[in-house]
């Protein structure tokens, strides 16, 4: 494959996205914690709450800064690197990214001041309010980013206007309700708010293993195990659900991540291991799981899932069929309102294949002038390479798995064993730090690297979407966002490593006295009456 | 969906343009005083304390002031399909230093008081006043070229394609009248980032901030008067010719247009919008007096009035135009030409009626609790919490 602008603007977008999710996860799900803590701290009014509502609130602030910084990046750079996407898909596209700056930056960024400035300013209610605010926006900006991706992957609720030569939106509400962004939503929110779990389990950890801190570590772990706990399970349903819609929205990527050559006969077995040949297609020394692909994917015995050499022969068909479309629209375009009728309704019978044609501008400038060889070549195009794919999806779901027992080992030692952990256990946490963000890159790369070759699938292929930039211009900026966001990702460590090893230090005098007091009533309420345990 | 057609394309049409502006002015009353104070930081604060009181008065609501100008990049993105995607490609680099300086500024506001190490502490202050000058500096130049035109045209599939080298993408916007725009916006900003420490901070601190905001604001009436006259002299306007709608498709090519007459013959056409300049230079003016006599929460006000004046008579000078193409004047882009789908137009109508005023409502709740100044007691006591 030659090495043009389409791949330095692809490497370019994945290298900021990605950067970028390295900090909305923890973002999302920390909100969500800080605010639990900081409501019981209200409902107890017990000062330990407090610091620990300031002090996770501290490492929020710090990651959330580079999440905001990072987010600027994502929402211009449409425009900047893809500007025939811009113009052919912002009618629909723009709207949900415009809606999530209305609905939920401005609640967040508005409210996140005051949650750091307000501690004097507010009473505490007031305060606990703001905390929810913030924890509310950012995971709202999350839903309109999603229902803006999920339509790149299922494009529903939109028609192309040959006037205007681009999509335009026929319905609102199948944008928004679109199943693909449903799950997508909940399946990414889940996936945050297991991030901040295992990162404050992890934190956590570190502190009981070094003796330091242990209140305020024993209650983190109890309330980040139980929240964790509930998201492992609802990240590894809504991913099993995201699969199933695409059952029907995205068969190649399905296909693809599946490894799944030829059409199986229903229902299909799941390769659990193997190694997918691109060239002769077929998968060696595949480990198979009878049946399990089948019910994951259809929930049934007997629909059957297509493979990936039966697709392509399907967007061959597609192809040709874009081409009447293709030639029709040059028509209309040069008519306008004078186009024949007949033309017209020979565009609209085939317009929902114009994108296949637009596969062909890879080889030939008018897709009307294609060999056999160049349709054939085109088709062929539409098969994402399989192995990292393949072996992403898989990377993502044993760690989903292993989210699963983790939390449900530390929820069971919190409840039920007294807040007490094996060492063996604290190390593990501490090591399973990086596990999740490991998680959720392979997530994101697994939905958009399976996308390809569309940017919005089954419209408008990547290589036409690209902005009209030399290699110079795109090669300069790439190179500016790696050094600068190399800096910036050491100083951001460099910080939160700081205020981890730092500590609580905010209230410390008020909540050593109150857990010196609260200790001793233990003590004493623990020899006059053994069975009476404060649930804390 | 039917509900749509209660608002004519037209009318939609021009609200969205209104929009715009609003989301221009709003970002630039905003965020401008955080790019002013920004800029402003080395001079007013010689030491620690005096520059993290400049720093504390904007602290707890740049975040905020900061989501104006990503949602003007959405809102445009929805609004203005095609303006979104030729300008922030066409001026790709300026674009990048932009953002360059929209993702340092939070960190070096977050990070700076996070070490006590003057190093530190200095490098992130020389952030803070790049990232306020730099911007400032450039959405004036940028503006500049849109006024002149930007050399790009579109291909029959509406791909955009630019002329010249890439370089001149870059260099080639700083040309005379384009640096006079950028010295208009840089002097505005700073004029308000003065207001802005003139209200929110005392002592030494406001004393610099309302000499350099007052020198300020007389540099930004001269260069906008200056910049105005040359318009009248020097630089050729842009007119839609031979028939044309308004409520059709969002189509360039379907246009003609000519590079011909002026832009100020607009006040000819439609001479109420002589407000909008003297708005401007009458805010402008007001801003150097009040800063003068030491008047704190009127300059600010006007200190407002000028940036809604200049702002605002851009925009109505070259109405119907958005952004004219100076090597191909057909596929410059107008109201008539460049927006979203008549569907998509109203649905954002709506969400902004329900949203917009309630944005308007909690953040004016923020600024209330966070009313008073910020003194060198407050920073020092609470050195921990803030920045």
């Amino acid at each position: 494959m030659e090495f043009g602008i389409v791949e330095l603007s692809r490497l370019q977008f994945a290298m900021t996205a990605m950067y970028h999710f390295l900090f909305v996860p923890l973002t999302l799900g920390l909100s969500i914690l800080v605010a639990i803590m900081e409501t019981v701290y209200v409902m107890t009014n017990r000062p330990i709450w407090r610091q620990m509502t300031k002090f996770w609130g501290t490492l929020f602030g710090i990651n959330f800064v580079l999440g905001v910084a990072t987010g600027i990046t994502m929402e211009f750079q449409f425009g900047m690197n893809w500007s025939y996407y811009s113009h052919y898909v912002g009618d629909i596209f723009g709207a949900p990214l415009a809606i999530e700056g209305l609905m939920a930056f401005f609640l967040e960024a508005t409210f996140v001041g005051l949650f750091f400035f307000g501690w004097d300013k507010l009473s505490k209610v007031a305060h606990l309010t703001v905390a929810w605010l913030v924890a509310i926006g950012s995971n709202f900006s999350a839903l309109w980013i999603l229902i803006a991706n999920g339509w790149m992957q299922n494009p529903v609720g939109a028609e192309f206007n040959p006037m205007t030569m681009r999509m335009e939106m026929t319905d609102f509400f199948a944008v928004l309700f679109n199943e693909v962004a449903q799950a997508k939503f909940v399946h990414t929110v889940s996936a945050g708010y297991v991030t901040a779990s295992v990162f404050v389990i992890g934190v956590s950890a570190w502190y009981l293993l070094k003796g330091r801190h242990i209140e305020l570590a024993r209650r983190s772990i109890t309330v980040a195990a139980a929240f964790g706990l509930a998201s492992a399970f609802s990240v590894v349903l809504l991913g099993d659900e995201s699969g199933y819609s695409a059952t029907h929205s995205q068969k190649m990527k399905l296909a693809a991540i599946e490894a799944m050559w030829e059409t199986h006969e229903a229902p299909a077995p799941f390769n659990l291991v193997g190694f997918p040949d691109q060239e002769t297609r077929e998968t060696h020394y595949a480990i198979e799981i009878p049946w399990a692909m089948g019910l994951i994917g259809t929930r049934s015995l007997t629909t059957e899932i297509p493979g990936i050499n039966d697709l392509v022969a399907q967007a061959e068909e597609r192809i040709r069929s874009g081409v009447i479309a293709y030639d029709a629209l040059l028509d209309i375009r040069e008519q306008r309102e004078a186009t024949d009728p007949a033309i017209t309704a020979q565009f609209e019978e085939h317009s929902a294949d114009l994108g296949f044609a637009f596969l062909l501008k890879r080889y030939v400038d008018d897709p009307r002038d294609a060999t056999e060889e160049q349709i054939v070549m085109a088709a062929n195009d539409t098969v994402p390479t399989v192995w990292p794919l393949f072996w992403a999806f898989r990377i993502m779901v044993a760690l989903g798995f292993g989210f699963i027992g983790t939390m449900a080992y530390f929820f069971y030692r919190a409840s039920f064993k007294g807040m007490n952990f094996p060492r063996p256990a604290l190390h593990l946490a501490v090591w399973m730090i990086p596990a999740p963000w490991i998680a959720a890159e392979m997530g994101w790369f697994v939905a958009e690297f399976g996308r390809q070759p569309w940017t919005v699938d089954g419209v408008l292929p990547t290589a036409m979407s690209v902005s009209a930039l030399s290699m110079t211009e795109v090669a300069m900026t790439l190179a500016g966002f790696v050094i600068f966001y190399t800096v910036l990702f050491i100083v951001e460590m460099g910080l939160m490593i700081k205020y981890i090893r730092k500590g609580p230090f905010q209230d410390v005098e008020e909540t050593n006295a109150w857990n010196t007091r609260h200790n001793d009533r233990l003590a004493g309420r623990r020899n006059a009456d053994a069975i009476a345990m404060p649930a804390e | 969906m039917i509900l749509h057609e209660l608002i004519s394309y037209e009318v939609l049409r021009v609200i969205w343009w209104g929009l715009l502006g609003v989301l221009l002015i709003g970002f630039a009353l905003t965020d401008g005083f955080d790019m002013g104070v920004g800029t402003l930081l080395p001079f007013v604060g010689k030491s620690d304390i005096e520059r993290r009181v400049a720093i504390n008065t904007v602290g707890p609501v740049w975040e905020g002031n900061q989501v104006w100008f990503i949602l003007g990049g959405g809102a445009i993105f929805a609004a203005w399909p095609p303006l979104y995607a030729v300008s922030f490609s066409g001026f790709y680099l300026a674009m990048f230093v932009i953002l360059a300086a929209f993702i340092v500024r939070p960190v070096a506001f977050k990070y700076r008081s996070k070490r006590d190490d003057p190093r530190w502490r200095s490098t992130w202050d020389w952030a803070l006043f790049a990232s306020g000058a730099i911007p400032a500096l450039l959405f004036g130049v940028a503006v500049g070229n849109v006024i002149q035109g930007v050399p790009f045209h579109f291909t029959d599939d509406l791909h955009t394609i630019y002329e010249g080298a890439w370089y001149m993408k870059f260099i080639g916007l700083l040309d005379p009248f384009s640096i006079l725009a950028g010295v208009v916006s840089f002097a505005m900003l700073v004029m308000h980032g003065g207001a802005w420490l003139t209200l929110k901070a005392e002592g030494v601190v406001q004393t610099r901030a309302r000499a350099i905001g007052s020198i300020a604001a007389l540099v930004a009436v001269g260069a906008y008067v200056l910049a105005g006259l040359w318009l009248a002299v020097g630089i050729d306007g842009y007119q839609i010719v031979g028939d044309y709608v308004t409520n059709g498709p969002s189509n360039p090519l379907h246009f003609e247009v000519a590079r011909t007459g002026s832009w100020l013959s607009a006040y000819v056409e439609r001479p109420w919008i002589v407000v909008a300049p003297v708005m401007g230079i009458m805010g402008g003016l007001l801003t150097f007096a009040g800063l003068r006599a030491g008047r704190e929460v009127s300059t600010l006000l006007f200190s407002k009035m000028a940036i809604l004046g200049v702002i605002s008579s851009v925009g109505l000078t070259m109405f119907p135009f958005i952004m004219p193409s100076s090597s191909d004047p057909q596929s410059s882009l107008t109201v008539w030409n460049s927006s979203s789908s008549h569907l998509t137009l109203f649905i954002m109508l709506v969400v902004t009626a329900i949203f917009m005023p309630l944005i308007l409502m909690y953040t004016a709740w923020v600024y209330k609790v966070l009313w008073g100044k910020v003194t060198e007691e407050d920073v020092s006591e609470n050195s921990h919490s803030v920045y």
